[in-house]
């Protein structure tokens, strides 16, 4: 049973893979297991193979939407948004600090897709950025914007905080301690 | 003493509510946009009060510095250019803090302007007072305002410029040009608020 199991379990992982390789749309049936190991394989292969995994609203959706035990946090910052770039640390310490307290950080980069190997991918090298980061490509601003929360401007940097008994958005900067300080009305 | 107690939570109640419920602050759309008078990289005075003789003023604020404002400098020049002469002049404004905010400062803002061959006026918001009364968060930000018959300026759309940032050869939906032309023909714009990613106004913590 235990095989069976394992067999379904790698069969899914190989399926979502190609599936998002070809961009394809039924990545809504993905599981959080599956969203995981998606982020730790591309998070090698940013280092490795020099590429960051892209995503569209669409692929991105099971990132925000996610039903277990944890509490995501997920940022939305570009290398050339300067107050994103300033409340990285309070991030990178934050994934660090809280590292076994069942939270999960991931960083959207809105980077313009020429500006990846050229700008993003050298940037989470040389800071050794350790939170897992994807790129949202999607030209339908005005549909995901609001499909991420209602009253978000458009604005970054923003941040979605949420577990599955709550959510919040916050469309402004973080420093550690008001993030630590948000943080735990989650984890509480 | 009782109602007395009662009427103290009450009010701090209706207080808090008050406070707390209006997160998104700024005009409305339908509400009438008050006069407000800017420096322009001109160096002379410019009030939104000047433009009681066209039918509306498009109002884009945005910066030097923002990647977003530079993909939509040539697309804000061709709408003052479309629209202007039919009665809805672009009138862009700065809303930086250029201590915050590096190119943002006035004189750059005139290199700017001057580079790009912008067709109007830059104005800057020097003391930030101008933006959080139009509750623009971010640049490019539109706010589309149309002259009512009371000859008040009435805000009449809010968001961007069209549906592709990044791409003005893909573009499907020209939302200011839209709204532009419901108000031409008379109408209230059919969408009045879009959005799109921006740069967040710098301000000093």
């Amino acid at each position: 049973m235990n095989m069976i199991n394992k067999i379904f379990h790698t069969l899914f992982i190989v399926v979502f893979f190609i599936s998002c390789n070809q961009n394809s749309k039924k990545t809504s049936e993905i599981t959080k297991k599956q969203t995981s190991a998606f982020l730790n394989k591309e998070a090698t292969k940013i280092v490795k193979e020099n590429t960051v995994p892209i995503l569209n609203y669409k692929q991105l959706s099971p990132f925000l939407n996610k039903n277990d035990n944890k509490t995501y946090i997920i940022n939305f910052w570009a290398t050339w948004c300067k107050p994103c770039v300033e409340e990285l640390p309070a991030f990178e310490k934050l994934n660090n600090d809280y590292k076994d307290k069942n939270i999960e950080i991931l960083l959207v980069s809105l980077d313009f897709p020429n500006q990846i190997e050229s700008h993003l991918i050298p940037f989470i090298k040389k800071r050794d950025l350790k939170p897992k980061v994807v790129v949202l490509d999607d030209p339908d601003q005005n549909k995901w914007i609001n499909g991420i929360d209602k009253n978000w401007s458009g604005s970054i940097p923003a941040t979605l905080i949420y577990n599955k008994n709550k959510r919040s958005f916050y469309e402004q900067s973080f420093d550690y301690n008001l993030l630590t300080e948000e943080l735990q009305k989650f984890i509480n | 003493m009782k109602i007395l107690q009662s009427l103290l939570i009450l009010t701090i109640a209706f207080a808090s509510i008050a406070f707390t419920t209006d997160k998104k602050n700024g005009y409305k759309i339908g509400d009438k946009v008050e006069n407000f008078t800017l420096k322009n990289i001109d160096g002379k005075m410019i009030s939104l009060n000047d433009y009681k003789n066209k039918k509306g003023v498009i109002v884009v604020f945005t910066c030097n510095h923002c990647p977003y404002s530079k993909m939509y400098e040539d697309r804000i020049i061709a709408l003052d250019k479309k629209f202007k002469n039919i009665g809805y002049p672009v009138v862009a404004i700065n809303p930086n803090d250029p201590s915050v905010s590096l190119g943002d400062d006035f004189d750059s803002m005139k290199d700017r302007a001057e580079s790009k061959g912008f067709t109007f006026p830059y104005l800057f918001d020097k003391d930030q007072k101008i933006y959080p009364k139009f509750g623009a968060t971010k640049t490019p930000h539109v706010f589309i305002l149309n002259k009512n018959h009371d000859n008040n300026f009435i805000l009449s759309y809010i968001g961007a410029v069209d549906d592709n940032a990044r791409d003005a050869s893909n573009v499907k939906d020209r939302y200011v040009e839209r709204a532009i032309s419901d108000l031409l023909e008379g109408t209230a714009p059919m969408v009045t608020e879009t959005k799109a990613i921006g740069c967040s106004i710098k301000t000093k913590k």
